[in-house]
């Protein structure tokens, strides 16, 4: 038998060379003799050990990491396929304590499967969830999901099995599942990893989703950033068709489903559910005032599930091993796991799924071991670009919806990016009302005006005029976009402008400006 | 990834009306000639009205509104670079800084007939390994001033 050997083609792990290092090893295979399975995997999310090898074993598979292209003659005079010593050997991949130390629901298969194999994906665990929804029919496929406690993980915390309940509740022709892969906070690549690494779980969580309120057309809409995610999972759906996952019986259960992937053209505001519509619609992706809310008219007019991928990629779990199960993981309100996106000036980043409870520290420092530039930690921003700028004296904060609320700040995503000591909170606040004015779709003037006067105003007070005056008008700038926005865009722009005010006063009070961060 | 095709009016119009017919059709349109021709030409934006019932203006704001479309071709590679908070946080401005001051290329300020564009892009989902960008849709992390430096010579000489 020939060894398996595994190496990711996920799109991170190609960029710092993944790759090329499994081209190397299989060249050097060739040259020994040696007959080898080599099999492209998503990742494990371990990003610093990119390019990570793992090679299967009788005891388990071992993992070597990272590794170049040059390493490929050490690695086979090693005996890396028995699990050989080796510089860059790092043991049984499951004992690594980053991955050991995690609760993985979601991410079980990812950096494990061939992401196109529904055999491999079936053999792992895959399509209980669904075959359990299809033998509950809706109504109990709904109280599984209500009683599992998820909450949406886009960033709005809305519980998904309500939204669901209310979409089964509305007499429709057509009814649509909408995924929302617009994944375009900073520091979050949970759903690029699922698309490249298991894309089959978003399949089977979407058909739970039809199941339950009685769609027959899903979209995912994939931003276009990320071509590689897009063509994989386009390749996955084609596999689910041919095997009858999709179609006009899914599942041999009579009833039809099927998905399209859809690619958009690099606007952030498509992270918002109803701009998301437009988009998908054909149209400029201008948020729509709410109600009538989606559930009730949504995509092309119809009753519409908007979730985010993660959001569906938790229901196959849930639905496997029932909601009381899931809701076990968490703390208050924020039951079940939530993948955690470590990024930024990190010694160690990469995707931690964990139960809710952990704090910003146990991430960073446990996690992540610190910054990767070796100065002190600083400022950590936690949700994205429209998240709150946490220091030193909060990182105890513990990362759950209300926690992160009360601490003037959001989960969001769950991206977390850490920051050193050289960064300046004042050309943050800056770049969060500039980044705003890039991305707002105009449709609200405090969004589309305010953010250009953030802009204006913040460049006043670095450059020291009437700094008091100034720092009262941005505050009443904050309020105005706070309340009077119509999406959530103009509404938590001041959320990082606010933290970085509150917690780094000093930045917007020194002489002269601090260089950028080098 | 971006096509090097020459614009061709006919192939376009069959494009078009090979998609109209789907739901929501104006993106996968413009995707679609994009990625063959590398641009949207303006004769494009009267087939796609006539083809989907609607009128010029509101093809011409779709095709504005979204930063991916191009009105005009690019000659050379594009560098598109993240400058989000995670590649903040390890140096991307450096990098920006650097392309300018070494290699005399401006952020967006394309210029056209060059060997190299790089455009800011917000976001590749490659945080973990900041500073990232896509070279015509290869991924690339951990940039740093040498791997600029390889990248603008690269395409200098993809060009020659």
């Amino acid at each position: 038998m020939s060894a398996r050997i595994f190496v990711p083609a996920d799109s991170a792990a190609v960029s710092v060379g993944a790759d090329r290092a499994a081209r190397a090893i299989a060249k050097e295979a060739q040259a020994r003799g040696v007959e080898i399975a080599l099999t492209r995997t998503g990742s494990r999310g371990l990003y610093w050990l990119e390019p990570l090898v793992e090679v299967e074993t009788d005891a388990g598979r071992f993992a070597y990491g990272p590794i170049a292209p040059d390493d490929a003659p050490s690695l086979f005079e090693a005996g890396f396929l028995s699990g050989g010593a080796h510089p860059k050997a790092l043991g049984l991949v499951d004992e690594i304590p980053y991955l050991k130390n995690q609760q993985r629901l979601i991410f079980a298969r990812c950096g494990v499967i061939d992401p196109l194999s529904l055999d491999e994906y079936r053999r792992h665990g895959g399509l209980t969830g669904l075959n359990q929804a299809i033998a509950f029919g809706a109504t109990r496929t709904i109280e599984e999901v209500v009683a599992s406690g998820l909450r949406g993980r886009g960033g709005a915390g809305f519980p998904t099995g309500i939204k669901w309940r209310t979409v089964a509740g509305v007499e429709a022709d057509q009814k649509y599942v909408v995924c929302n892969a617009d994944e375009g906070d900073s520091g979050t690549f949970a759903d690029r990893m699922l698309l490249e690494g298991d894309p089959f779980v978003l399949i089977e969580g979407m058909a739970i989703a039809a199941v339950a309120v009685g769609a027959t057309k899903g979209y995912v809409y994939i931003r276009s950033e990320y071509p590689h995610a897009f063509a994989k999972f386009s390749a996955a759906l084609e596999r689910a068709r041919a095997a009858g996952l999709l179609g006009r019986s899914v599942l041999g259960s009579g009833r039809a489903f099927d998905v399209e992937a859809r690619l958009g053209a690099g606007a952030y505001i498509c992270g918002e559910e109803t701009s998301m519509l437009e988009s998908l619609e054909g149209k400029r992706a201008q948020v729509r005032a709410k109600p009538p809310l989606p559930a009730i008219q949504g995509l092309f007019g119809k009753p519409t599930v908007i979730n985010n991928l993660l959001s569906f990629a938790s229901t196959p779990w849930i639905l496997a091993q029932g909601g009381k199960a899931y809701a076990e993981y968490g703390v208050g309100r924020s039951r079940g796991s939530q993948p955690f996106q470590l990024a930024g000036n990190v010694e160690r980043g990469g995707l931690i799924e964990l139960a809710f409870g952990a704090t910003i520290r146990q991430l960073v420092e446990d996690f992540g071991g610190g910054t990767r530039s070796g100065r002190p930690v600083r400022a950590v921003q936690v949700g994205g670009p429209l998240g709150a700028y946490f220091p030193q004296s909060l990182l105890d904060t513990p990362l759950d919806y209300e926690a992160m609320l009360a601490a003037k700040g959001m989960l969001g995503h769950g991206g977390i990016v850490v920051f050193d000591d050289t960064v300046d909170l004042a050309r943050q606040a800056r770049f969060a009302f500039s980044f705003c004015a890039v991305e707002s779709c105009g449709k609200c003037t405090p969004c589309r005006l305010g953010s250009t006067r953030g802009v204006e105003t913040v460049d006043k007070i670095i450059a020291g005029r009437n700094r008091p005056q100034n720092i009262q008008l941005l505050r009443d700038l904050c309020e105005v976009l706070t309340d009077g926005s119509l999406c959530a865009l103009g509404g938590l722009t001041p959320l990082p402008v606010l933290s970085a005010l509150d917690h780094f006063a000093e930045d917007f009070l020194r002489d002269s400006p601090r260089a950028a961060a080098e | 990834m971006t096509g090097r095709t020459p614009w061709d009016d006919a192939r376009a119009r069959e494009m078009i009306a090979a998609m109209s017919a789907e739901p929501g059709a104006a993106l996968p349109i413009l995707h679609a000639l994009q990625e063959r021709f590398g641009y949207i030409d303006d004769a494009a934006i009267p087939a796609i009205a006539e083809a989907l019932n609607v009128s010029r203006a509101e093809v011409l704001g779709v095709v504005s509104f979204y930063h991916d479309f191009r009105r005009a071709p690019v000659e050379g590679a594009t560098l598109k670079l993240c400058r989000a908070e995670s590649c903040q946080a390890l140096g991307c401005e450096d990098l920006v800084a650097h392309l300018s001051q070494t290699h005399g290329l401006e952020v967006d300020r394309a210029d056209a007939g060059g060997p190299l564009a790089v455009e800011t892009v917000y976001c590749l989902g490659n945080c973990a390994l900041s500073p990232a960008a896509l070279l015509d849709g290869e991924p690339l992390g951990r940039l740093d001033r040498d791997a600029i430096d390889e990248i603008v010579t690269r395409t200098a000489k993809r060009r020659s």
